[in-house]
């Protein structure tokens, strides 16, 4: 993207002022570097957002933004329903709660010592992933509506984890405002079987080691020292969440045509808060969220049935868990005025600071644990929410690394048996069912995270705290 | 217009685009690009020469807008590919106005064989278009969500 267009805030914040039927300026985070590799389909896509009603402050995009549907990859933009302001699905897309759960181990890398490969196999074993592949678990129709209005909570209640997993869960586990009835049969039937699955493309398990601490303080409080290990757990609201964006993005589509709601790109399709079919997305899409929350829960779950066969000296605590993909109602101050506005966050984390009285406890005076992952050859990170995002960017950071090159283009280059040899010469184990996956989803098909991260970090959205690589991954 | 793919003409495509997939299909008429595009999006999962015609699924869509009726068409395989875990080779498609009439020809996965890349998660409204090219070609033609 050409930088001219923009005016330089700071060192890594670029504002593009309101123009034309803009409401709001863009402004995107990230340095000049950054900036300069976006597709300009990411200026493009954040001014559109700009342009739908409702929307307070700025259209953002964080330093991993990338061209999405409708909303940029790494876009956050905030609607108030007292200024007509909208919900859209393409501001939330298909994966919706898409997210990072990180688990502690309370072991040190030397414990795993002769083991990864079959901890590696055991997990394989255990955690269904890939294409086709179902869970051993399946819902009937009573079961997946308590599902949908329980979340992680449902799942704790039915046995999969300890109730102290639910602290550490965004929303406890269970978002508020879930309307299972707005659910569609097809829905339905898309996860009736698909509860505790991983699903394919860069979703992931991963066991990794922490390798270097940036933020003692935030380090200490999150229980994180060199050479622990931990579990992440990249995934989504599988089937039932991809027919959920699917159904709602037509049909707001369709409404949008009827009442004569201008949509700068008809993927932006959107529906004011306050209407039916706003109410209704809502319910669904909080469904999806708490689908998302009760299948990374099950995941977890059975993770810990394998350590307990392997391992059985570890003890799998959550670090936390944060979703990606979300649109989720929220306090924020803006022009020094407390507001209910809904934040759609796409492919971009929650990031609350020191203080927020949605955090647990023990980490209200450091700030909300932000868990960016990386590609199965490099590193993870773990970021802390900062005061100052709060009036950044509604309190939201980067997600992850965004991809490098087209998976066509990587088949092109890498054979997935080559990469599986190449990560296991450096120690790290890789299961999938697919090499075709693996080479899709080989580590330079990726941009580097640390520079994201790094970026992330220099505009004050969230701050590093320790950075983390993978021993084992088991992709999907 | 029945049936699918002439052979001299129809022909799809893959586009990039950065995180996903797009798809493209050309044919002689629209089911023939349709169907281009639906053999397209099966190469994103596996190779579609390797799906054998094994079972054959029936259904119908309906859409005065040929680019929501395109959406609609590949939502509806994709769904069919999720619930009853299938991939599909063959298709024959008859569009009569709005509505299209589809058979679609496949198997159960076999991870084994197919070694499936990637779950589609979508079709999107990103670059949806279904249109006469310049040479009378039809295309058709979206990303997908994977």
């Amino acid at each position: 993207m050409d930088l001219n267009r923009f005016e330089r805030l700071s060192d890594t914040a670029w504002r593009l002022p309101a123009s034309g039927r803009m409401r709001v300026p863009v402004v995107i985070y990230g340095t000049a570097a950054l900036v300069a590799d976006m597709d300009d389909k990411v200026a493009e896509q954040a001014a559109n957002v700009a342009q739908l009603p409702g929307i307070v402050q700025a259209s953002y995009a964080m330093p991993d933004a990338h061209w999405g549907y409708g909303f940029p990859i790494g876009g956050v933009a905030a609607f108030d329903p007292e200024e007509g302001g909208v919900v859209s699905a393409g501001g939330v897309g298909f994966d919706v709660s898409c997210g990072v759960r990180t688990l502690h181990t309370g072991l040190d890398l030397p414990d795993f010592d002769g083991l990864r490969a079959e901890l590696a196999d055991a997990l394989f074993a255990t955690v269904p992933a890939g294409v086709g592949s179902t869970g051993a678990i399946h819902l009937h129709d009573r079961q997946l509506t308590a599902m949908l209005a329980g979340g992680a909570r449902w799942a704790v209640a039915e046995g999969y984890g300890e109730r102290a997993d639910l602290e550490r869960i965004e929303e406890r586990g269970c978002v508020a405002g879930a309307d299972p009835e707005a659910i569609s049969e097809h829905a339905r039937k898309r996860q009736r079987h698909a509860m505790g699955t991983l699903g394919s493309g860069n979703h992931y398990l991963e066991v990794q080691h922490v390798v270097e601490i940036f933020d003692p303080v935030a380090a200490a409080a999150f229980g994180l020292s060199r050479g622990r290990v931990l579990i992440s757990i990249h995934c989504g609201s599988r089937g039932l969440g991809h027919q959920v964006g699917t159904e709602f993005l037509r049909e707001m589509a369709v409404e949008a045509g009827r009442t004569g709601l201008y949509l700068p790109d008809r993927e932006l399709a959107c529906a004011p808060i306050r209407s039916g079919l706003g109410q209704r997305y809502l319910g669904a899409m909080r469904s999806a969220i708490n689908c998302a929350l009760a299948n990374r829960q099950i995941i977890t779950h059975l993770t810990r049935g394998v350590f307990a066969d392997v391992l059985p000296e570890a003890r799998l605590e959550l670090l936390y868990d944060v979703s990606h993909n979300t649109c989720k109602t929220e306090q924020h101050r803006v022009d020094g005025q407390q507001r209910e506005l809904y934040v759609h966050r796409k492919g971009a984390t929650r990031a609350f600071g020191p203080g927020h009285p949605d955090l647990p406890p023990e980490f209200a005076a450091v700030g909300q644990p932000v868990l960016i992952g990386g590609s199965m050859g490099t590193s993870s990170y773990i970021l802390v929410g900062t005061r100052a995002g709060e009036a950044l960017s509604f309190s939201s950071a980067c997600h992850g690394a965004g991809r490098a090159m087209s998976r066509h283009a990587a088949t092109r280059q890498w054979k997935g048996r080559a990469v599986v040899d190449e990560l296991a010469a450096r120690g790290i184990e890789v299961r999938s069912p697919s090499l075709r996956g693996i080479a899709e989803e080989a580590p330079g098909a990726y941009k580097d995270v640390t520079e994201v991260v790094t970026a992330t970090h220099q505009a004050g959205l969230a701050r590093m705290v320790a950075r983390v690589e993978p021993v084992v991954c088991v992709k999907g | 217009m029945d049936i699918g793919p002439s052979p001299r003409l129809a022909h799809w495509e893959h586009f990039p685009h950065a995180a996903d997939m797009g798809i493209r299909g050309y044919g002689a008429t629209p089911a023939e690009a349709f169907t281009a595009a639906a053999l397209a999006m099966t190469a994103i999962v596996t190779e579609p020469a390797g799906v054998r015609p094994a079972q054959r699924v029936e259904f119908e869509c309906a859409a005065a807008d040929p680019e929501f009726l395109f959406y609609d068409f590949l939502n509806a395989l994709i769904y069919r590919m999720a619930v009853d875990g299938l991939l599909f080779g063959r298709f024959a498609l008859h569009l009569d106005g709005p509505r299209l009439a589809v058979q679609a020809w496949g198997e159960p996965v076999d991870v084994a064989r197919h070694q499936p890349a990637v779950e589609i998660k979508g079709a999107t409204f990103t670059e949806l278009a279904v249109r006469r090219a310049d040479d009378g070609q039809w295309l058709a033609q979206c990303v997908l969500d994977i």
